[in-house]
């Protein structure tokens, strides 16, 4: 319903037909800065390490990672919220990294995001209708009074709440309500891809499953392309049609969603689905637990070679250490190509040819910056709760 | 109100257990209302419930940690022949940390933030046993190693904010079990944490439970958490308890509809992907009061007449082979109402 009111230059040879959103070697590197007088950058937080991946038009792509993996700030770097300090992002055709100013404004249009905190993202002092109207009036969509009025009431029933519900305030809200909201304010100015940032993990059970389903059906009635970003593994498989898995910085695995819970192949995926509780006393008393020893390194100091290595429990001497793993197609029967490891040993591991091994827990200092020292890794300790 | 008779080898019996807030000339709100459980030791009982069930109310009453103006506590809580309830502050202190203790949800804010983490273990030795301030010290950093922090002996000088999530939680555990108390109540310990380190501090306490015997009391909103850990499961819908069984008993034939929605609610892990989720409609803002009828009868897709005007009450399901209460009046039958797979 939009009309673009800037032709934006294309790039006529990189559109690939259904990509809409391609992110090549994406970087993004928080500076830590200490002295008194003058900021003098001592290290980096590699928050995003290198990110490639595709969105395809009308798909839902599902990110996860545990908290500090630097997912959402992936998220925020391709809607340019956070400045990439290397990498390109094409959407649509265009290079986001090359618009300035009133071009990239424009081009928001087409992507909005939902965020995690639906009371913190909206602001208290507005009524629903000037938060969904302020979208659309920055996009000069509500140059027909008529038409963005039969809109606001489209959006509303789009998100199932009553029409009433305009001209109250955000905290006349429930927490389901109000991320309700938070989607129809994304909907609001019509784009096409929307990134949302933990849009459930602030919801309780009950509702979470409501807004799990809202997102699923005005993604068919729009034609929306979503790029969910959660740490709940069973959330993102449901709804998601590829899954990336995100440690330090970069993807370690990325796989049709079925394909990826069917089959994992990265050590990390593995632990990481062995670690999600299922409600079903029989199959959480038979099943085997992969436990990761220690916590995520800081990212502010990742290990060298294989991000993953010191915690890894399928880890092998030298090459992990050394040689960062890229994502790379794997030759295992049954495997599809789509279905890509960043693990230098994934096929030996699948066959069983290397075996799980004792991993003791390392300590990660939160403060650590480079010059100290936090790779420890014994082999074979005896920590309680090392893997058996 | 059915009060069942303590059983002999109990630790913990809570019964009819009352909490009202809201001050004086108010309508008092009723947080907690009528809440009966028994924990045997070397049991795991399970609280679950969503926001605003009062599974955390329960604990901090029982814990006496309410604050002290503004509510009121009714029913009991026997602890080895003693209620709880009717201590005093001082004799609550001294029972605290010593025969009960507690592990919240965010560890962060449950720690002192200005003092070391070794002083504030051994704070717990010095003051329940009367320990030496050297000697609690090195039994600190025994503590910590046993649950699994590495390097104790650097991370006893450190302070909370050095310290990662799961390891402030690790450090939390390390204080409650400080003087190896036989109740343990751990409200939503890994809620706050990833799911590798949620594994790891589930995996700690299922290993404490079963070494020490400790009786733990869970209070968490995850069913999947429920499946791996508790023995015996509650689950409390606007206060009350309304299912209770064991926990093969309760997946395998969850009878309640608010226990089935909660199941169908959660994505899983296994299984197949289901075109959509059979959610819950509307929220805990629609219930209706328990003394006109049944709290739930406006979310639920079974509720017929007799729910809103008559109050269910709990009872022992007769179609069940074991211990299995409901409060309900048109349960789902076996057969069909189980949404969680067999």
């Amino acid at each position: 319903m939009s009309e673009q009111m800037f032709t934006l230059d294309k790039q006529p040879s990189s559109r690939q037909h259904e990509v809409l959103l391609d992110a090549q070697d994406v970087e993004v590197h928080f500076p830590i800065k200490r002295g008194v007088i003058f900021d003098k950058t001592v290290g980096y937080v590699y928050a995003v390490d290198g990110m490639t991946l595709q969105i395809h038009k009308g798909e839902t792509y599902g990110l996860v990672g545990e908290s500090g993996c630097g997912k959402s700030t992936f998220g925020r770097a391709l809607l340019r919220l956070e400045e990439p300090t290397n990498g390109t992002v094409t959407f649509d055709g265009t290079d986001l990294s090359t618009l300035r100013g009133e071009t990239l404004r424009r081009k928001r249009q087409d992507m909005q995001m939902v965020f995690q905190d639906p009371l913190s993202s909206l602001d208290p002092r507005q009524t629903v209708e000037s938060l969904l109207l302020e979208g659309m009036h920055a996009h000069g969509l509500t140059k027909d009074k008529e038409a963005a009025g039969a809109r606001l009431r489209q959006l509303l029933s789009a998100v199932g709440l009553p029409a009433a519900a305009l001209r109250k305030y955000p905290h006349e809200f429930s927490g389901g309500q109000r991320q309700r909201i938070g989607i129809a304010r994304a909907l609001s100015v019509d784009p096409q891809l929307i990134v949302a940032d933990e849009p459930v993990s602030a919801l309780d059970v009950s509702v979470q499953a409501q807004v799990i389903n809202l997102l699923e059906d005005v993604q068919e009635q729009f034609g929306l392309t979503y790029l969910v970003i959660a740490h709940d593994l069973a959330v993102v498989r449901h709804i998601s049609d590829r899954v990336g898995v995100m440690y330090l910085g970069s993807l370690v695995e990325e796989a049709d969603s079925d394909e990826l819970y069917k089959t994992p192949l990265h050590p990390y995926t593995r632990a990481l689905m062995s670690a999600v509780p299922i409600p079903d006393p029989l199959i959480e008393d038979r099943r085997e637990q992969i436990i990761l020893a220690g916590d995520l390194p800081s990212p502010a100091n990742p290990p060298s070679g294989c991000r993953f290595h010191t915690r890894c429990p399928w880890r092998q001497k030298e090459r992990c250490d050394t040689e960062r793993p890229q994502l790379r197609v794997v030759q295992i029967d049954g495997v599809p190509a789509a279905h890509r490891v960043a693990c230098h040993y994934a096929e030996q591991i699948q066959s069983g040819e290397i075996q799980r091994h004792e991993v003791s827990a390392t300590a990660v200092d939160p403060a650590a910056v480079q010059d100290v020292p936090t790779v420890n890794l014994q082999e074979g300790g005896g920590q309680p709760f090392s893997t058996q | 109100m059915t009060t069942a008779p303590t059983k002999t080898d109990t630790l913990l019996s809570v019964r009819d257990l009352v909490v009202e807030f809201g001050a004086k000339g108010q309508t008092p709100f009723r947080a907690v209302d009528g809440v009966s459980f028994d924990v045997r030791p070397g049991q795991t009982v399970g609280l679950v419930g969503e926001s605003g069930c009062g599974k955390s109310v329960t604990s901090l009453a029982i814990m006496g940690l309410l604050p002290k103006r503004g509510n009121k506590v009714a029913g009991s809580a026997l602890y080895d022949g003693t209620d709880l309830l009717t201590l005093d502050d001082r004799e609550m202190r001294d029972r605290r940390g010593r025969d009960v203790a507690m592990i919240f949800q965010d560890p962060l804010s449950s720690l002192n933030p200005v003092v070391s983490i070794g002083v504030q273990v051994a704070e717990v030795l010095q003051r329940h046993r009367g320990m030496k301030k050297a000697a609690a010290l090195a039994e600190s950093r025994d503590l910590l190693d046993r649950v699994g922090i590495p390097d104790p002996t650097r991370r006893l000088k450190e302070y909370p904010h050095q310290l990662s999530g799961g390891m402030r939680q690790r450090a939390l555990i390390a204080m409650a079990l400080a003087c190896k108390p036989r109740l343990l109540i751990a409200d939503e310990p890994t809620t706050a944490l990833d799911v590798t380190i949620q594994a790891q501090i589930l995996n700690l306490l299922k290993e404490l439970v079963i070494d020490s015997g400790t009786a733990l009391i869970m209070i968490t909103h995850d069913l999947g958490v429920v499946a791996g850990l508790c023995d015996e499961v509650n689950v409390l819908y606007g206060g009350r308890i309304v299912e209770t069984a064991s926990r093969h008993e309760i997946f395998a034939t969850p009878r309640h509809p608010y226990t089935n929605g909660l199941l169908g609610s959660i994505p899983r892990l296994d299984g197949a992907r289901s075109e959509q989720l059979a959610a819950i409609p509307g929220s805990v803002a629609d219930n209706i009061p328990w003394t006109t009828g049944c709290a739930f009868a406006p979310r639920c897709s079974r509720a017929i007449e007799v729910c809103r005007t008559e109050p269910p009450v709990l009872e022992q399901d007769p179609a069940a082979m074991e211990e299995h209460a409901l409060r309900c009046h048109n349960p789902w039958p076996i057969d069909e109402g189980t949404r969680g797979p067999a």
